[in-house]
């Protein structure tokens, strides 16, 4: 399912600031919480957020369980040269998700 | 001057910036909120509702169930086929002779065309594909139909909106009308009107239905909560509908 929105934009000048807006489903599990039966809930969150600018890492920021569920990361680069946007999220349990965006630099 | 202000910011978040809108009519929940929270669900970047919106949007072509059909089989392209379908619910089902509302009428798609077994009430499935339902028919007026074989039930529902219910004893109507705008604890008492529906809540951290919302105020009450789907519930939602009649559909909305 389509469970990530990134809103990047399509083309920018050579040397413009760019903006990357991303949102993704998760849970985001505290790992604090009891569930009905008063079972300690396991922590569930994503640990981590990369984007890679063509194989440059751009962005990189690390996420904790006070993070609002379906963490919402907004984040800016230099557009330098035509190219992919990769972004990946990577959690607890194994969670691992990758998007990519391209992007024309004039 | 105060309302007047409110009703501007409204019109704002639905992306509705021409027309005035009547001061005196009915006024959604998002002209209460926060201006950070108002473009965080005018801005589909932003708005987590539209997490659930692309998921139904997947659903709605994917092919289910013992026919292997999809929603798109028989509706074509939802952004023409729905456009309007979520503002005219509840409406009176003929096969079922009752009012359903949009979540019961996709039910009804889901086992009678498709085959599928009912979904789970708030599943993920079922939310996602009525945001995305909801979602076409968003800035269009609530337009309840005036089908007259209607009227019982919605006499019914406003009968229960103004029925004192659960230890506290209170009605609906003390908090949504009487004292709609003041505030309980540091929270503004909105109308509760049902525009936005199926809307994020930052308290359920989720998507929701309206269903979830009334049992929420009727636990909040200490009621006991109707079931998923009962009668008493469409009832409810067929008043709240013609009450909010006018009132452009947000879905998916964000509250808080």
């Amino acid at each position: 399912m389509a469970r990530a929105l990134i809103t990047a934009p399509r083309t920018a000048k050579r040397g413009e600031i760019i903006e990357i807006r991303t949102l993704i489903a998760h849970p985001m599990e505290t790992g604090h919480r009891n569930d009905g039966q008063g079972r300690l809930l396991p922590r569930d969150i994503i640990r981590r957020l990369r984007c890679d600018y063509d194989g440059e890492r751009v962005f990189e920021a690390e996420l904790f369980p006070a993070i609002a569920a379906n963490p919402y990361v907004v984040f800016t680069t230099v557009a330098t040269a035509s190219g992919t946007l990769s972004l990946r999220w990577e959690g607890d349990n194994g969670f691992a998700q990758t998007e990519t965006v391209a992007i024309t630099v004039t | 001057m105060r309302r007047v202000a409110g009703a501007a910011s409204l019109a704002f978040a639905v992306g509705l910036c021409g027309a005035a809108p009547a001061v005196d009519g009915p006024r959604s929940g998002a002209a209460d909120m926060s201006a950070e929270l108002q473009a965080m669900q005018r801005d589909d970047g932003a708005n987590p509702g539209m997490l659930w919106v692309a998921d139904g949007e997947a659903l709605w072509r994917r092919p289910a169930g013992s026919r292997q059909r999809s929603c798109a089989s028989c509706h074509g392209d939802a952004t023409r086929s729905m456009r309007g379908v979520a503002a005219r619910y509840p409406a009176y089902d003929a096969a079922s002779r009752r009012p359903i509302d949009l979540r019961g009428r996709i039910e009804a798609c889901r086992t009678r065309a498709q085959g599928q077994a009912p979904s789970r009430p708030e599943s993920a499935e079922a939310l996602a594909l009525e945001a995305y339902v909801a979602h076409q028919s968003r800035g269009l007026p609530l337009a309840p139909p005036a089908d007259p074989r209607l009227a019982p039930a919605r006499a019914r529902g406003e009968a229960l909106f103004r029925q004192r219910i659960g230890q506290l004893d209170l009605s609906c109507a003390q908090c949504h009308e009487q004292h709609a705008g003041g505030r309980l604890g540091g929270s503004r008492i909105p109308q509760g009107h049902p525009n936005g529906y199926p809307l994020y809540r930052l308290e359920w951290q989720s998507l929701g239905s309206l269903q979830r919302r009334l049992r929420n105020c009727m636990t909040g009450v200490r009621a006991e909560p109707h079931d998923w789907g009962a009668p008493a519930l469409i009832e409810l939602e067929l008043y709240l509908a013609q009450r909010a009649r006018g009132l452009n559909v947000e879905a998916p909305a964000v509250r808080p």
